[in-house]
């Protein structure tokens, strides 16, 4: 089951057995969602096409006591309703879940107005946010699930690229040794970054949640290999890259930042493969920019 | 002066004064001073005792700007001691032109950007209903040049859709919208199905009758009309 039907019914199960949990819309999978907003009508809102109130109304049910999950496509949830992120969630001090689907380009044939690759940059200005960047449905589940108790602030990012099996682990995982350098592999790259890292003799690090950023497991491989750093992010490219600076402060380090081009815009349709390319995210692309880098 | 007994209405110019240095007289002509006398004074259940009961009324100011009449009722009611006052926007003041949530007992949500109460109340008097606390009032004040603000009007429809009954918008009308409101802005409530009651901003029977009169099944937008900013 992809990712997003994996979110559906994970979410439908949460609603049914938790009281505390409410699920806010606007409209996106407010049809797959309409069995449980008919069992549950307090607690299931789809507010219509208006994100600032979906952001705002998950705000204030947190402040009524519940655990609101907050849901729309990424650039809708966190680019437009940006300032309600950022004073009714993080200013107010108040928790929450947000789930997007969709990504930087899974909506592939949908141009720039469905494409986000900044959320996780703009997510990333503001402190104390949880980034989970699943790359399987089976971590996503598992994400989801943890997301629920608590009070703390979580940014779900689902996407329709996957790995082919799960790892599910807390913070930085090695999922390869190696001396000449540490390649680390953001969700769903990571079985294009094994794939362009064949035959190289490279550490390969792998989170799915990628806030709070596993310092200590960066500067611990890093240490244990050649100090060349590589970041493969499905986001903006670099957007993790002032926390490899941080965590290797006192090491002396180089790194290339591999993502979503900053450069240009990309204007595009056709399919996701046709995007990876476009940004050198496919595993030809970073085999190549990773074999320079590493100068192999 | 100094009294014995607990602050009341006529406290008010003296503790605003207290953090603006201004006449009284001039304190006395905060649009939103009677509107909050009113609803801390005799509508809302809330106390210092009681701001935290997950069943108490709430009050959320949306027009976070000019709170020195709010941080007045708010020390006549006793959440803020009167000695804060004149600490009013120093470095170590919990009192800032926009009030924080998180420092200011009493106060449920920080405002200074436009256009949040509204949506957030929404929600939260969602939320209120989903736990069975169907007692509890959500009060948001919002200005009427608030109303310009887009996000409003997301609410205003939506609220009026799920029948929130335990709902209150109080606009405060100083006619500083600078496009206006042909009509009124009763209609822009009214149309999308809540109970509307305008009013005298200063006249507190009015005001109270206008919170307290039941308004079965749908939300309760009161327009408080006060002078015409200068």
């Amino acid at each position: 089951m992809p990712m997003r039907e994996t979110f559906l019914t994970t979410t439908e199960r949460i609603v049914d057995a938790d009281p505390d949990v409410a699920l806010v819309l606007a409209d996106i999978s407010a049809a797959q969602f309409a069995d449980v907003a008919r069992r549950h009508p307090d607690r299931v809102i789809n507010v219509g096409i208006r994100e600032q109130l979906l952001v705002s109304a998950g705000a204030g049910l947190a402040l009524a006591g519940l655990r609101p999950i907050v849901h729309t496509f990424p650039p809708f949830l966190v680019e437009r309703a940006f300032e309600q992120i950022k004073l009714d969630f993080s200013h107010q001090d108040v928790g929450g879940v947000l789930v997007s689907w969709g990504a930087s380009y899974d909506m592939s044939t949908a141009g720039r107005t469905h494409q986000s690759p900044g959320d996780v940059a703009l997510i990333d200005s503001l402190p104390g946010w949880t980034v989970h960047v699943p790359g399987h449905p089976e971590e996503a589940r598992r994400l989801l699930l943890e997301s629920i108790p608590g009070d703390g602030r979580v940014y779900l990012r689902l996407s329709a690229q996957e790995n082919a099996s799960p790892h599910l682990g807390v913070g930085f995982t090695r999922v390869r040794f190696g001396s000449s350098g540490v390649v680390v592999a953001v969700g769903p790259v990571l079985d294009r970054v094994l794939r362009a890292t064949a035959g190289l003799d490279v550490t390969v690090l792998y989170a799915s949640t990628i806030r709070p950023f596993d310092g200590a497991g960066l500067r611990s491989a890093v240490l244990s290999a050649a100090p060349s750093v590589v970041l493969v992010e499905p986001y903006l490219a670099g957007t993790s890259a002032s926390w490899v600076a941080e965590a290797l402060s006192d090491v002396p380090h180089r790194l290339r930042s591999l993502g979503v081009r900053r450069d240009a815009e990309v204007r595009m349709y056709g399919g996701i493969a046709d995007h990876d390319l476009a940004h050198g995210l496919d595993a030809g692309s970073l085999g190549l920019s990773i074999r320079e880098f590493l100068g192999e | 002066m100094t009294t014995m007994t607990a602050p009341g209405y006529a406290d008010l110019p003296r503790l605003i004064s207290l953090m603006t240095g201004d006449e009284k007289h001039h304190a006395a002509a905060e649009s939103t001073l009677d509107v909050l006398w009113v609803l801390y004074d005799r509508v809302l259940d809330v106390t210092p005792e009681s701001f935290r009961e997950p069943g108490r009324d709430r009050f959320l100011l949306s027009k976070g700007h000019g709170p020195m009449a709010y941080y007045a009722v708010l020390t006549a009611k006793g959440f803020i001691a009167e000695a804060e006052l004149p600490t009013w926007s120093d470095p170590v003041s919990r009192l800032g032109y926009h009030p924080d949530r998180r420092r200011v007992p009493g106060v449920e949500i920080s405002s200074g950007s436009l256009g949040h109460g509204l949506p957030i109340a929404f929600g939260t008097a969602l939320g209120l209903r989903a736990r069975g606390l169907t007692r509890a009032k959500v009060v948001t004040l919002v200005g009427d040049a608030e109303l310009d603000e887009g996000s409003n009007h997301e609410a205003i429809v939506v609220a009026a859709r799920e029948g929130l009954e335990n709902l209150t918008t109080v606009v405060v009308d100083n006619q500083s919208s600078t496009h206006g409101w042909p009509d009124g802005i009763a209609r822009r409530f009214a149309v999308e199905g809540w109970e509307t009651r305008t009013v005298s901003g200063r006249d507190h029977d009015a005001l109270y009758d206008a919170f307290t009169t039941a308004h079965p099944g749908r939300p309760l937008a009161v327009v408080a009309v006060v002078e015409p900013k200068e």
